[in-house]
């Protein structure tokens, strides 16, 4: 086992701890950035002026009005920024815009005493607008060839050929709408000029390098005088990995022109309407499957919904490519992508990252496919599990491919298939207006940025000489326990109760140049660095140590806060009392950590590399009930197997799973985003921009049983302790709860049918479906191009 | 001292100078009461959650949790209010926050202040059943320690209505260690001080008349002083719960010059059952409703389960329910079934209008300016056959596409009376007229349902928008009948299902 992965005696890692903040949290003191605001004295309020249109030229801009309201302070326009107007790194995000690209594209920004004069002077801020054609839908954009970004192609053999020599080829479309993140915390900055000069931002943001760097180039400063600060976030889930930098900036600005602390909360409507969103996709596919349900090759076309700006696009797109395999050897394979632009908000990283779009593009064809076989879906996905040592489409090899049949065989005896299944064919011979299903589907998820540079991480570690401990790393915590882990992890590199670890609030002038925390490789890449750290002031202290015993330096053990020398007779000291003492010998007692994931590489052009360090494996038995009436279903079981290798903290793990497969299944049933598409004064408008009418999944839909096992004996030795990413995976087993909706709407029917189901399959989705199967339809919106005859 | 306060945790919190137009919420987090969060401003989310005392049946009081967000800050002046910060501290946790940290009940925890108070609510319900033989709760009360592991039930084993947390939303766990938080609480100790509390009285509103920029805000002691000042001043707008005008204050910036607070009217929140009919104060609460009517109103208690959460409906009343007059509100179907009169009340005196003749257009009434809607009633007799059908995408706190409320009698085999309220399919609620005579005198069989159902399919003029479209909706019409059917078949045919 390599070192990084190995544990020591009675490690803290691996134990079931609670949330760090916990306690904070359910007494309301955890604070998060907008409780700030009532600390700060002469605080002015942000409120912006949206775009009434979908695409339009900005001819005139009044603000005088605005400051005729009493309380209005300043209007900021693009006169203000005095370094570079964009918010994004690929420079097509201008910060104040004069063509706006979507409906609430912001065009100026009001500062006040209050909200209240903030939003009446928003109000009263006249913009005269040229109207310019708008193009509301990917459909739209693929016929008017309205594309942004790179155009990558992955191909693995030939696939044309290898079509020609199948039994069966498929032709048809899947599309699935994107999702709003709805991370309770809505997008907010404070931004104040310090005591000494410098601009200090606090952020609900995923990437507070990302946003410093932003901040700096707006403001045409050098990133040493930019300070971001993130406390903790409400959740993010990826929408406040790019996201966040545009408005930290206004902020920014805002309290460098006025000498004021600046703050910009969105509220939950601008939230909705402003903030980027997971990509809706379109495929087109054709597919070539043996006789006995092999996939033979698989020719596709992804377009991403990419909304207005590029934004995170092109790497959701290369990570969907890298994900059209899912958990399945496709021989001869090539993949089109491409990003739609269309005046909608620019949609971004939203957990699983262009993951679950790939991945359901594959599971939507199994769906209507193996109807169309004549076999079971589950067969055709078990019979198509990838076999040690071959390769994705992009050239890596599948480590651990023994895994997939593993956990999917625990899952089929864990959740009783077989006997369930039998079941629900009974139940649903007896039952007219209601069918039940199960559904097993499967996930194998890289891990690691596919951006190879993103893979690296730093840590400071401060050892106080009471022997208190205070980790700063790169990662923000935004309730995936990161923090909790990094405790953890330097706990057992140094040997100490979890107690005296603490966690710092993330500080670009703590740790410089950190990656976003996303990918699910927050504890994998700070996990490595916090270990490194405190390996670093853990060899200092045992030569010290040693000196003092008397003893070799590789006999000097900490374990539980207590240090001593393995066969020494001296009496061993706690660790407060060698931190002590150490310091008085002048032991450096802190350390910079660094890691870098060793043994990657990745050509986004020609889609082929080893982006990944390894895969996590999961699969999901989800059950359902679907009423025929109304299209309503019900989840009722779900029983979930999933290869976190060795978890550094179950009860975290396992919180991440439920949460990540809930989230999931409110994309896949009900959470719908809604634009107005029609030409018209409404066009552009979010129709579901807010909670009111974008509904997310509440106490109701949790399953009515939930059983999560973790995957014995997955050490992952490539990984601190041994363990695996967790954050994104698990949300993609939530595609077996869209497949059991259709097998239960199939059931509907004459067998054998195949059923096409909208995603989100709501009730009324799901209706349709069971409509379209009750009428007779049975090819599922397929066209069968060639059948054995 | 303040000449207007609201109790916080103990301490007064003062309310000078706050507008008519600041929530409760905003008034908090002003002082620094950051506890309670703004995660949605309408009500849906639950993470402004906080507790007041409210008076119980008993004389006392009992501890119940709404949503900070909606209601002006100033409607609360004089009452007591209990926020996540008031529970308890980090290092003096109250059972329900231990519960919920120590069982993985928050992740990034947002959301998690507003869960403790919406859950602490249902932990101090005097009548929570299945309370019987519990330890008091402590931490490490682990009789279900399969922590991977859950059956779920709308009751717990202790009792736990898991309808308390209808109105809060979590992102981040999927809900299942807040369920197990809430299923591991016991009964209060016997020195809780929250618990204790209850003996006394909750505290009367206080009257109030403040003017802020311009902006009036105003609370009458008596109805007769309500319907003065409405009728005095055209431009001023009652509010009762603030459900509905929250929403529009929060997010339209709907600022009317004058706010004229009804909820506490004792005229307004008469709760009365004579020989002919049941009737109900116009600003008594949903949840009040519920609980007085005990079940004797089996329709009503379809319906209240599926309006909006528990936060809400303790809060909501029919009187602002009916004074929306909203053609997706719930509250009309249900009362349209069952043949409700209402009592409007004005400086000139009072007047029923039967609820059938009440809806005149889009948000339109008869209800005339200055008039308040005063009682509510329906008759004692109830219907043999009752259902409240709701089309939605989610099962708790949504709002309905399609409502369809049923109120039927079966007389050896035929329906002898039918009547039946519709809203989400015009500009109006509606009673299903043409159907309601197709169906009385039929068989209740499943051809004369099939028949019948599609009359119901025919009736209104429903719309497509983002909730459903028009097919779906009219689609839902027409299946809603076979759907009452196969629930109420005659048992010879009880398998249909
Ligand atoms: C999250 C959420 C979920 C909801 N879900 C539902 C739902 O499922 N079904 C549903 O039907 N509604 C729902 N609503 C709407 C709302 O809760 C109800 O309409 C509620 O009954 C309104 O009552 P209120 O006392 O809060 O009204 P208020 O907001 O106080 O008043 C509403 C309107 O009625 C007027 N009014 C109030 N009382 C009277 C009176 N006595 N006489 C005359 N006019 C009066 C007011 O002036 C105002 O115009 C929901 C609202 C929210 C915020
Ligand atoms: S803030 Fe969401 S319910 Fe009040
Ligand atoms: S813990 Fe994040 S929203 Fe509930």
């Amino acid at each position: 086992m390599t070192a990084l992965a190995q544990r020591p005696a009675n490690p803290v890692v691996g134990e079931s701890v609670v949330h760090e903040s916990a306690d904070l949290h359910v007494t309301g003191a955890a604070l998060y950035t907008d409780d700030l605001t009532g600390r700060l004295t002469g605080l002015l309020h942000a409120w912006p002026v949206g775009s009434p249109h979908a695409h339009a030229r900005v001819t005139s801009l009044r603000t005088e009005p605005a400051l005729a309201v009493p309380g209005v302070v300043r209007v900021l326009t693009g006169a203000d920024v005095p370094g570079v107007n964009d918010a994004g790194v690929k420079h097509d995000e201008p910060l104040f815009p004069t063509e706006v690209m979507f409906r609430g594209h912001a065009v100026c920004w009001v500062l006040a005493d209050s909200l209240e004069a903030a939003r009446l002077g928003a109000a009263a801020v006249e913009v005269d607008y040229e109207m310019l054609p708008a193009l509301m839908t990917v459909e739209e954009a693929i016929a008017a060839e309205r594309f942004q970004g790179a155009r990558p192609v992955m191909t693995r053999g030939d696939a044309a050929a290898a079509m020609a020599g199948a039994a069966y080829v498929f032709s048809g479309e899947t599309t699935m709408k994107g999702q709003e993140h709805f991370y309770l915390e809505t997008h907010c900055s404070i931004a104040l000029v310090d005591e000494s000069g410098q601009v200090f931002v606090h952020a609900s943001t995923q990437h507070p390098t990302e946003t410093q760097d932003i901040v700096a180039h707006v403001l045409g400063r050098p990133a040493h005088e930019v300070t971001v600060q993130c406390l903790r976030m409400g959740g993010g889930f990826g929408g406040k990995e790019m996201q966040p930098h545009g408005f930290a900036a206004i902020a920014a600005i805002g309290a460098t022109v006025t000498g004021r602390p600046v703050r910009l909360r969105l509220n939950r409507a601008l939230d909705m309407t402003m903030s980027g969103k997971r990509h809706g996709y379109h495929a087109s596919w054709q597919v070539g499957f043996a006789a006995d349900g092999r996939f033979v090759a698989l020719d596709a076309t992804l377009t991403a919904d990419g909304g207005w700006s590029l934004d995170l696009s092109e790497p959701v797109l290369a990570r969907a490519l890298c994900h059209i395999d899912n958990a399945y050897w496709i021989p001869d394979i090539v993949v089109h992508g491409r990003i739609a632009q269309t005046n909608k908000t620019s949609q971004t990283a939203f957990r699983g990252f262009g993951g679950p779009q790939g991945m359901i593009v594959i599971e939507d064809i199994i769906g209507r496919c193996a109807p169309l076989l004549g076999i079971d879906a589950a067969q055709v996905r078990e019979r198509n599990f990838y076999s040690p040592g071959q390769q994705t489409p992009y050239g890596q090899e599948v480590r651990h491919a023994d895994r997939m049949p593993r956990v999917w065989d625990q899952l089929m005896t864990s959740a009783t298939v077989d006997r369930r299944t039998a079941e629900i064919a009974e139940f649903n011979a007896s039952h007219r207006h209601t069918k039940k299903a199960l559904a097993v589907t499967p996930v194998k998820f890289g891990i690691s940025f596919n951006f190879t540079s993103y893979n690296q991480a730093g840590a400071l570690v401060l050892v106080y000489k009471d022997g208190s401990v205070l980790i700063n790393h790169g990662g923000t915590e935004m309730g995936q326990g990161l923090h909790t882990k990094m405790a953890q992890v330097a706990a057992t590199a140094l040997g100490v109760p979890l107690d005296v670890v603490r966690v710092a609030p993330t500080r670009t002038d703590k740790v410089p140049n950190t990656s976003a925390t996303a990918a699910s490789s927050g504890a994998d890449l700070n996990g490595g660095a916090v270990k490194a750290a405190c390996e670093q002031i853990r060899e200092r202290l045992a030569e010290f140590a040693a000196k003092r015993f008397g003893e070799p330096v590789d006999a000097v053990r900490f374990e539980g806060g207590t240090v001593r020398a393995e066969g020494s007779a001296a009496p061993p000291m706690t660790w407060a009392e060698l931190v002590d003492a150490a310091y008085y010998s002048r032991v450096q007692l802190s350390a910079m950590g660094f890691y870098r994931t060793e043994g990657l590489h990745w050509d986004p052009v020609t889609v082929h590399g080893v982006p990944f360090k390894y895969f996590v494996y999961a699969a999901a038995a989800a059950e359902v009930e679907v009423d025929g009436f109304t299209g309503a279903s019900v989840t009722r079981r779900v029983d979930i197997v999933f290869d976190v290798g060795d978890s550094l903290s179950p009860m975290i793990d396992l919180g991440q799973i439920e949460g990540a497969f809930v989230q999931g299944a409110g994309w896949m049933t009900m959470e719908e985003l809604v634009w107005d598409e029609r030409p018209g004064q409404g066009q552009g408008r979010l129709l579901t921009s807010a909670a009111s009418t974008y509904k997310l999944p509440s106490l109701s839909e949790m399953p009515a049983v939930l059983n999560v096992s973790l995957l014995e004996a997955a050490t992952e030795d490539g990984v601190v302790y041994g363990s695996k990413a967790v954050g994104e995976p698990p949300l993609m087993l939530a595609i077996a709860v869209r497949e059991a909706i259709r097998d239960a709407a199939a059931a509907f029917g004459e067998s054998g049918a195949s059923v096409d189901l909208g995603l989100p399959a709501t009730p009324e989705a799901t209706y349709w479906a069971i409509e379209a199967v009750r009428g007779g339809v049975r090819d599922g919106g397929v066209t069968t191009l060639r059948r054995p005859t | 001292m303040a000449e207007l306060s609201v109790t916080v945790n103990g301490m007064p919190l003062p309310l000078d100078g706050v507008a008519p137009s600041v929530s409760l919420l905003d008034a908090l987090r002003a002082q620094g009461l950051t506890g309670a969060k703004e995660g949605c401003a309408e009500g849906e989310c639950g993470a402004c959650s906080v507790l007041v005392a409210r008076p119980a049946a008993d004389g006392g009081s009992q501890w119940v949790a709404v949503n900070a967000c909606l209601p002006p800050a100033l409607s609360y002046a004089g009452q007591e209010i209990v926020t996540a910060e008031g529970l308890g501290s980090p290092g003096d946790l109250h059972p329900v926050q231990a519960e919920l940290a120590h069982r993985g009940g928050s992740q990034c925890g947002y959301c998690t202040p507003g869960f403790v108070c919406s859950m602490a609510a249902e932990y101090y319900r005097p009548d929570r059943a299945g309370l019987e033989g519990t330890e008091a709760s402590g931490v490490g009360n682990d009789h279900q320690d399969h922590h991977n592991h859950h059956d779920r039930h709308d009751d717990g084993p202790n009792g736990f209505d898991e309808h308390a947390l209808s109105g809060n939303l979590c992102r981040c766990t999927g809900y299942r260690p807040i369920m197990d938080a809430a299923h591991a609480l016991g009964r209060p100790a016997a020195d809780d001080p929250f618990a204790a509390r209850r003996a006394q009285a909750a505290p009367e509103p206080v009257p109030a008349h403040v003017s802020v920029a311009g902006y009036e805000y105003v609370r009458p002691e008596t109805l007769a002083e309500a319907l003065d000042l409405l009728a005095a001043h055209p431009d001023a707008v009652p509010v009762a719960g603030s459900t509905d005008l929250g929403v529009v204050t929060n997010l339209a910036m709907y600022r009317p010059q004058m706010l004229v607070a009804i909820d506490r009217l004792p005229e307004l929140r008469t709760l009365r059952a004579t020989d002919e009919r049941i009737e109900i104060g116009a600003a008594v609460t949903l949840s009040e409703a519920e609980s007085w009517l005990a079940g004797r109103v089996p329709l009503l208690d379809a319906l209240f389960p599926q309006f909006a959460s528990r936060l809400i409906r303790n809060a909501a009343t029919f009187g602002g329910n009916l004074g929306t007059a909203s053609p997706i509100g719930d509250g009309a179907p249900a009362l349209l079934a069952l043949d409700a009169t209402l009592t409007l009340a004005s400086t000139e005196g009072t007047r029923e209008v039967a609820l059938s003749d009440y809806f005149t257009g889009y948000r339109q009434t008869v209800r005339r300016p200055g008039e308040l809607i005063a009682t509510i009633s329906v008759p004692v007799a109830q219907p043999g056959m009752v259902a409240f059908h709701k089309i939605a995408k989610r099962r708790y706190d949504d709002i309905s596409s399609v409502a369809v409320a049923y109120a039927i009698d079966i007389e050896g085999g035929v329906v002898t009376r039918a009547r039946i309220g519709l809203g989400g399919v015009a500009a109006t609620p509606l009673r299903a007229l043409a159907t309601e005579a197709a169906l009385t005198g039929s068989a209740w069989t499943e051809a004369e349902v099939d028949r019948v159902a599609e009359v119901l399919a025919g009736e209104g003029t429903p719309l497509g928008d983002h909730r459903a479209s028009e097919a779906y909706r009219r689609a839902m019409l027409g299946t809603s009948l076979r759907k009452l059917y196969a629930e109420h078949a005659p048992a010879t045919t009880g398998a249909a299902r």
